[in-house]
């Protein structure tokens, strides 16, 4: 019997008080994330049970036990205040997926501070804007990664200090640097922030079309939901060794990857590496791995290594096997059951849910490439896009929408309260997706409703990039557009139009590549240049943006009464 | 093509490597998270460029692409 048990039961009976009863918090009660995930299970007597246990790519092991986990978030959390670090700083954490990461997070959550996780891949213009943006007071961070912040330091002057978790005295420290060990500052006690339901914890970017990355800001209670979708979605039980294969970076990897497993007592496995088909299978068999969630993309690259390689290993302790990021395809669903003997389930939500919204359940029938029904509790359906007015036949594509108030929703976007109101129509919550539901009630993606572009899961905002192309000295106008992808469902294509005096080459196409790469990101960076001679533009002279991103899809332009030259 | 192991090596510390990154011929790039499965697109296009040749996409694979030897191997079947 899987935890949910009875979908249409829990639907009937559902209050977000389940949740609230099984981690014993009441209304007005202090509820702090870092003390849930470590100080609770240890005062339940679990102390010893293995929270963590983690390998990177050179085959170097560190095992962590919840014990572990409450003295070393709180030596972290100690340190930072001895730095005057607060309630309510922003303090990133910059770094590879190594145990500081995870265990950090509940560090600055136990002093009330707002963790700001950051993908470590960023370059420094990424990095910029976000910490910019968040007014940082600290960056925790390894020594590799630090350069990135040194040159960008000047124009931040609200970042107080970097803080080196792998100093060893080879190398003097920089400017504003202090060197912090996490094995050596453990520390028994710490006085928790007693931070309440509506207190500010995770600070995360996502991009958008247009502006620049926004902050979603969450609060502390979003562990009610976190802790209940991951006990019935994921299945998650105290006897489960459960891998996600998400980076702390973005949200999967927090609310799923450290939060809700530790909220419920569970050993999770982490691999600091890079992708490899046989170093993941590898790791799921040296770890029995019991649950797994990944991501479409890498169970597309899984398909892609074939299927011999699985037989190589015994992957018989798999279970449960959940996906988010990008629409899960039925092929890929498929292939899963017939190569692990268990289907993919899809799950549906976003940076600004903070939990799962859209599901397959287990026990539920399922239909492979839909997103499955409504988590119990949350309230959706698709709306016209003209009135916002929930669409009564079965079938029709319309816009996703949620009615708010579930616990883990964002509050509000950092510094951008008008755009977070400008999320919500006619009482909806609008996630920008487009959709239909079948006469079942099962939800089935149809796409993004702007201009942003989904890489591997990961949100990738046109007008970033765009900006930053505009930084290169041979580039006269760019428009930024997805193209398909096979395995990333879609990439960055960049068309460019060059200033005089540059003249198109195969050098020039790299060059602009690796300059996007190393300001941005690799997930930002355009997998393809394209030339052109000038860019399509309304009278008013906005690129039309729609009208490239039509030709690279094989769809039809559809208006072009605004073209200008037409 | 005596130094195609050394232009390589070069370019991927150049392009990819961290300051603290130590890379040698046999490092693993892909598995070991130095590139990913993105920067690969544009290390690739490095290679077609230099040495003036044509990877197939099927050929151009995480495996092929895992070290610097594989990928000295790889270009020396297109090349010759």
């Amino acid at each position: 019997m899987s935890n949910i048990g009875s979908y249409e039961e829990r639907i009937e009976n559902f209050d977000w008080s389940i949740s609230e009863e099984e981690l014993g918090y009441k209304e007005g009660d202090v509820i702090n994330i870092g003390w849930y995930c470590s100080d609770r299970i240890c005062a339940q007597g679990k102390g010893d049970r293995p929270a963590l246990l983690w390998e990177n790519s050179t085959g170097e092991e560190k095992s962590y036990t919840y014990d572990d986990l409450r003295v070393c978030s709180n030596g972290i959390g100690a340190f930072l205040r001895s730095l005057g670090l607060k309630e309510g700083d922003r303090i990133c954490l910059f770094m590879d997926r190594i145990p500081e990461l995870y265990i950090g997070l509940l560090g600055i959550l136990k002093i009330g501070a707002i963790a700001q996780p950051l993908f470590s891949a960023f370059g420094d213009e990424s990095l910029f804007v976000r910490l910019e943006n968040a007014g940082t007071s600290a960056v925790i961070t390894q020594r590799k990664h630090a350069s990135k912040l040194h040159k960008i330091l000047d124009r931040l002057p609200d970042l107080k200090h970097i803080i080196i978790v792998d100093y060893d005295e080879t190398r003097p420290l920089k400017e504003k640097e202090v060197a912090f060990s996490m094995d050596a500052r453990r520390q028994d006690q710490l006085e928790i922030f007693p931070t309440r339901a509506e207190s500010p914890s995770l600070l995360h970017y996502t991009s958008g079309t247009t502006g620049m990355p926004k902050g979603v800001q969450h609060v502390h209670y979003s562990l009610i939901s976190q802790y209940l979708t991951a006990k019935w979605v994921l299945d998650i039980t105290e006897d489960d060794i459960y891998w996600c294969t998400a980076d702390p970076g973005w949200v999967t990897g927090t609310s799923y990857g450290i939060i809700a497993p530790w909220a419920l007592g569970v050993t999770q496995v982490v691999l600091d590496s890079g992708f490899s088909a046989e170093n993941w299978y590898r790791f799921i068999q040296k770890y029995r791995v019991t649950v797994w969630y990944s991501a479409p993309t890498a169970i597309r690259s899984l398909m892609k290594a074939g299927e011999e390689i699985v037989k190589q290993f015994d992957l018989s302790c798999l279970r449960h096997l959940v996906s988010v990021g990008e629409p899960l395809n039925a092929e890929a669903v498929t292939w899963s059951e017939k190569v692990f003997g268990l289907p993919f389930l899809d799950s549906y939500w976003q940076t600004e849910t903070g939990s799962i919204m859209i599901t397959n359940f287990p026990g539920m029938k399922i239909k492979p490439g839909s997103m499955g029904k409504t988590f119990p509790g949350i309230v959706g359906t698709v709306v016209d896009p003209q009135t916002y007015e929930p669409l009564q036949e079965p079938g029709r594509i319309g816009l996703i929408a949620f009615r708010p108030g579930w616990p883990a929703m964002m509050r509000t976007y950092w510094k951008n309260e008008e755009t977070y109101q400008g999320k919500f129509k006619n009482g909806w919550y609008m996630p920008g997706d487009r959709a239909r539901i079948d006469p079942q009630g099962y939800f089935w993606f149809i796409g993004r409703d702007d201009d942003v572009i989904n890489t591997a899961g990961h949100l990738v905002s046109p007008f970033e990039v765009e900006s930053v192309l505009l930084e290169h000295p041979a580039v006269a106008e760019s428009a930024v557009v997805s193209k398909p992808d096979e395995i990333n469902m879609e990439v960055v294509k960049a068309f460019v139009t060059l200033k005089p005096g540059f003249a198109v080459s195969e050098e020039l196409e790299l060059e602009i590549m690796n300059f996007i790469r190393k300001k941005l990101s690799s997930l930002a960076m355009p997998q393809e240049i394209e030339y052109v001679d000038s860019l399509p533009k309304t009278r008013s002279g906005k690129i039309m943006r729609r009208l490239l991103h039509a030709k690279e899809w094989g769809e039809e332009i559809g208006d072009t009464s605004t073209l200008e030259n037409d | 093509m005596d130094d195609l192991k050394d232009v390589i090596l070069e370019y991927v510390i150049a392009e990819y490597a961290d300051e603290d990154d130590k890379v040698t011929f046999d490092t693993p790039l892909i598995s070991g998270g130095l590139v990913d499965s993105f920067s690969m697109v544009s290390l690739k296009r490095f290679l077609e460029m230099k040495y003036k040749i044509t990877i197939p996409d099927a050929e151009a694979t995480p495996e092929a692409f895992d070290s610097v030897n594989k990928i000295v191997e790889l270009v020396r079947r297109f090349i010759s």
